[in-house]
């Protein structure tokens, strides 16, 4: 066990990479996602809701297949890592989307009336009066759809990323130890979930509207 | 610019949610200064005349009008957009539930307009937001935030922030239904100040006593349409419409 433990800990690293640039990728998609939803033009509406549906009502196991394997048939070549980004990003896009909006209507009506009857624009009351709120709303949802995509990553195995869950399976063979193996996989895993909520809690407390 | 202008007038003002006509055809004209309250049952139509003042509320009939500017101009897009903003910063408003900016200290709340929409100087909007607080009894709250705040005192803020952009006009919609009767005279006080500062203000109110003191003219609504107007000494002394009577004998008598 000792032995392979660095095996781990370099993967898991990979595993904290690989979530981080797909959530980085997840909140740019997930913005202009509910941007376009929440737009007055129906062909952005028809899109947003289009991408929305599409990436939460299939397997997030299928969007990474259909990226990696189907990819090269229309002339997308990725390597796993990217297609690993992507396809995760793509997905928890989807769910972000949704808490960004619902943290977006979730700030009272008043507050637009009011700020509205002063005279700021449209874009003036989003910015200083609404998202201000709605980002405090938000921090919560989007710390739930993070611990979602790390713990989602692990499908990222299935298409040959050396991550944390493909560094356990793959000392499986040379060890005959799954229980062990896939355990300390686990409590890596936990560990991370344990950072995150963490982080969550902090920025949940410090950006608490007092 | 003549005297003789109405400040805020309406003209045929229709307005309709799904198949409830909710104004069927109001006139309405408020002088320079003058102060008018509205009175009405539930329904009746009085915060959506106001609201539809300052455009919260698209006419589907009808013209707003503002000291000799409309307010509803058949402009489209970005236009009206540009233009209702400039509008509206000359209008206040001031609402049942505050809506303070929660994220905001209370002077933040009130620079907040003249800063970004005035271009003013950070430092001379809160010479401005002092002041004004001070004329509501709340110089001690400047750095508070609105949570920390009382009804009464909210909405003492709101008024001092809309009161920051210098409007030509305040529009109070309900302002004190939602207090506790403890602190409604805080807020009628403040209001009061403003009716002895002659601006011109439209009030809608559930507070006869109040309406009677303060405003010039009472106008009574219901279903849509103006029942009956007139001074408030006339207008609660002997009313000339049975719905008004009976109307006014449920909140006198109370």
């Amino acid at each position: 066990m000792q032995r392979v433990f660095p095996f781990f800990v370099e993967a898991a690293l990979v595993t904290i990479e690989i979530t981080m640039l797909a959530l980085i990728l997840g909140l740019v998609v997930a913005a202009l996602a509910a941007a376009a939803k929440m737009s007055k033009s129906a062909i952005l509406q028809a899109i947003g809701t289009l991408y929305v549906s599409l990436f939460r009502g299939t397997p997030c196991l299928i969007q990474l297949f259909v990226l990696y394997f189907g990819g090269p048939q229309v002339g997308i070549n990725l390597d796993p890592f990217a297609a690993g980004v992507i396809g995760l990003g793509l997905n928890i896009g989807a769910y972000m989307a949704e808490s960004i909006r619902g943290a977006l209507i979730a700030v009272d009506r008043g507050q637009t009336e009011a700020a509205r009857t002063i005279g700021f624009s449209r874009f003036q009351t989003l910015r200083k009066v609404v998202m201000p709120q709605a980002a405090r709303l938000m921090i919560r949802p989007l710390g739930v759809n993070t611990i979602a995509l790390l713990k989602g990553s692990a499908l990222v195995s299935t298409i040959s990323v050396v991550e944390l869950t493909y560094t356990a399976q793959r000392f499986i063979g040379s060890t005959y130890k799954p229980f062990e193996i896939f355990g300390v996989a686990a409590l890596l895993y936990m560990i991370i979930v344990y950072a995150i909520a963490s982080a969550v809690d902090f920025l949940d407390k410090r950006f608490a509207i007092v | 610019m003549s005297l003789r202008q109405p400040m805020v007038e309406v003209r045929g003002a229709r307005k309709s949610f799904g198949a409830v006509e909710v104004l069927k055809g109001i006139d309405l004209s408020v002088e320079r200064g003058q102060i008018v309250a509205i009175i009405g049952p539930s329904g009746s139509g009085k915060s959506t005349l106001l609201r539809s003042i300052n455009h919260l509320e698209n006419l589907n009939g009808g013209e707003v009008w503002l000291d000799g500017l409309q307010v509803n101009q058949p402009l489209r897009g970005q236009a009206f957009e540009r233009h209702i903003n400039k509008v509206r910063q000359q209008m206040g408003m001031v609402f049942q539930h505050f809506n303070l900016f929660p994220h905001l200290t209370v002077i933040q709340n009130i620079t907040m307009g003249p800063v970004i929409l005035r271009g003013m100087a950070k430092a001379e909007a809160r010479g401005l937001a002092r002041g004004l607080l001070s004329k509501v009894g709340l110089a001690d709250k400047i750095d508070t935030y609105p949570s920390r705040l009382s009804g009464g005192q909210k909405q003492r803020v709101a008024i001092a922030r809309a009161l920051a952009m210098q409007p030509k006009v305040m529009l109070f919609d309900e302002a004190t239904s939602a207090l506790d009767p403890e602190r409604v005279d805080e807020v009628n006080a403040v209001m009061k100040q403003l009716a002895a500062e002659h601006m011109t203000m439209l009030i809608v109110t559930h507070e006869m006593r109040f309406a009677g003191e303060v405003a010039d003219r009472v106008l009574f609504m219901d279903g849509g349409v103006v029942v009956e107007e007139g001074p408030p000494g006339d207008m609660f002394r002997a009313p000339q419409k049975e719905r008004t009577r009976s109307f006014l004998k449920k909140y006198l008598s109370a």
